[in-house]
């Protein structure tokens, strides 16, 4: 079996006097979506802060790509390759869509074919184009804060919540956008909403009390309504 | 997408015109009031003179505060520091700006105004690597070791340059005014108008057409996210301390040539019309800035012309009335 793209083991993380990963253990195989989900509180943010470094570990191994990045500053392990898209989206207001995207774009001036790549799916993009992001409504900031993530070439990207506070028919377009995006880049998502983490995800991992709880293929999860029950609390037929 | 529907127009950025108008409301009231266009004409230069060289001195504080939150009340001890540098590099060049040549006068100016700009931003690298970098997030040890420094600063000046306060003569060709009618404008004022606006257009042009200016803006609002596109925030910081430093400098030079005499507490006393300028142009916003400091001169002018009892009070009341109709001040920085 090929070597997973990103490996967590025995990842504690402190955040003040708060013991919040426990021992974290799961791995991101290369490809496809993988999620992590988990009870409000489970540690499923902190997780990804920790692998982006925004928080440091303070015990445990972070592998990405063979390369250690446990307690690696944050923008070095932006530029080893991996994009964060977090929960509050932190697109910058003041910036226009365009801004926000030039400087998303390391390696020089955005390529106009991974432009129009983007505008092909989130076409609110082209549309607010010159606008600042500060106009933009959830849904499109949300669009905004992905499309950061993707307009280079990236080899894994962590993803918080994207669903969080979006309308149903948003979410919808968000499944497709995604399906395409998995062909292109590793993905690492926390969700909340089971029925699209259901929709997207190849593999998942689930989280309780800072420690990972459950690994295994997405569809085994969404197939067995007890194991949902036990994990998650609710059954697929009582998510949203 | 849902916005796949319908092709929409392309939307460009909303344009807050509204503060725009503030000046010269102002402008228009105070001619009604004052009732002689010359008086008028000669005030309202006075004004933005003053408010350039605030202007200069603020938008270095505004970024420094806006990017880093760093609240930085040792700024006044570059406004000192350029002051005195400047005299001590127009000492020896005093035949320079005694000469009766504009070139002469303005190459000895110049050269006071790199050796200012360039020492403050050296100081201005290590005030922020020893006293401002251990208390980053921490606003209350901010404001007393920046204060400290400040203070210490001053009496080092005091041991180097002695405690007596100082003079620094205007060049030659820069005294006296021009005459345009009736109306007399101070050339140093003109001279300190345009390289006021000399340093907010490339301020704009930075902070509008270059990465970095983008990062500094973006790192205003985020600096986390920043650091999470792969840019190491620390460097910007660094920077901006140094840009902003030395900015405080030049307007030690300006501020200092303007009132021609001066003693270290120079920037002490600037300081706070400085924190009102940023206040009311919303902090970490160079164009509330250069907006807020044109207000406060326009209002200290008029008032002490008009009401000189209420011309000291008239930021405060300034800063009052614009919070009062907008709380985050006239252009405010979206912040995470």
């Amino acid at each position: 079996m090929a070597d997973p793209l990103l490996r967590l083991e025995g990842v504690h993380t402190h955040i003040g006097q708060y013991h919040i990963l426990q021992g974290v253990d799961f791995t991101v195989p290369e490809g496809g979506i993988t999620m992590l989900l988990g009870r409000n509180g489970a540690g499923k943010t902190t997780a990804l802060r920790t692998i982006m470094g925004l928080w440091r570990p303070s015990r445990g191994a972070i592998t990405f790509d063979g390369r250690a990045i446990g307690g690696v500053a944050t923008p070095d392990i932006a530029l080893a390759g991996i994009a964060y898209v977090p929960e509050t989206m932190a697109v910058f207001s003041d910036l226009t869509v365009e801004e926000n995207l030039i400087l998303a774009a390391r390696s020089g001036p955005i390529d106009p074919r991974r432009r129009d790549w983007i505008f092909s799916f989130f076409p609110a993009m082209q549309r607010f184009w010159h606008a600042p992001a500060g106009v933009l409504s959830g849904g499109q900031k949300q669009m905004l804060a992905i499309s950061r993530a993707i307009i280079e070439k990236r080899r894994l990207i962590l993803i918080d919540e994207p669903t969080k506070g979006l309308a149903p028919a948003i979410i919808e377009g968000m499944i497709s956008a995604f399906r395409e995006l998995k062909h292109e880049a590793t993905i690492l998502m926390v969700e909340q909403n089971f029925r699209f983490a259901a929709a997207l995800g190849d593999t998942v991992a689930v989280m309780d009390d800072g420690h990972i709880v459950h690994r295994g293929k997405m569809a085994d999860l969404a197939a067995d309504e007890k194991l949902q029950t036990r994990l998650l609390g609710l059954a697929l037929d009582q998510h949203q | 997408m849902t916005d796949q529907a319908a092709p929409a127009p392309l939307i460009g950025p909303k344009r807050d015109l509204a503060p725009l108008l503030l000046p010269l409301a102002i402008a228009g009231f105070a001619f009604l009031l004052i009732g002689s266009p010359t008086t008028w004409l000669t005030l309202t230069l006075a004004a933005l003179a003053m408010g350039m060289m605030v202007f200069v001195i603020a938008s270095g504080l505004t970024l420094i505060f806006g990017l880093m939150d760093v609240i930085n009340f040792g700024h006044g001890a570059f406004i000192a520091i350029g002051a005195y540098l400047a005299m001590a590099v127009l000492g020896p060049l005093a035949p320079w700006m005694q000469a009766d040549s504009l070139t002469l006068n303005l190459a000895a100016l110049f050269l006071a105004i790199i050796a200012a700009m360039l020492g403050t931003g050296v100081l201005g690298y290590a005030f922020e690597r020893v006293l401002v970098r251990p208390v980053y997030g921490q606003h209350l040890k901010q404001i007393l070791i920046t204060m400290g420094g400040l203070i210490v600063v001053e009496q080092l000046l005091h041991v180097i340059f002695g405690g007596d306060q100082k003079t620094m003569a205007l060049p030659t060709a820069l005294r006296g005014a021009v005459l345009i009618g009736n109306v007399a404008l101070e050339k140093y004022r003109l001279l300190a108008v345009a390289v006021g606006l000399l340093v907010f257009l490339v301020m704009q042009l930075t902070l509008n057409r270059t990465r970095i200016g983008l990062l500094i803006r973006a790192g205003v609002e985020n600096a986390e996210m920043v650091e999470a596109l792969g840019y190491r925030i620390r460097r910007l910081f660094v920077g901006v301390f140094i840009a902003g430093s030395a900015l405080a400098g030049l307007g030690g030079v300006l501020w200092a040539l303007y009132r021609e005499t001066f003693t270290a507490a120079i920037g002490g006393d600037v300081v706070v019309l400085v924190f009102i300028v940023i206040i009311i142009g919303g902090l970490g916003s160079v164009g509330g800035c250069f907006l807020g400091a044109i207000l406060v001169a326009m209002m200290a002018n008029y008032t002490a012309f008009l009401a000189p009892k209420v011309a000291l009070a008239s930021s405060i009341l300034l800063m009052v009335t614009i919070l009062m109709w907008r709380p985050q001040g006239l252009y405010p920085v979206a912040k995470r």
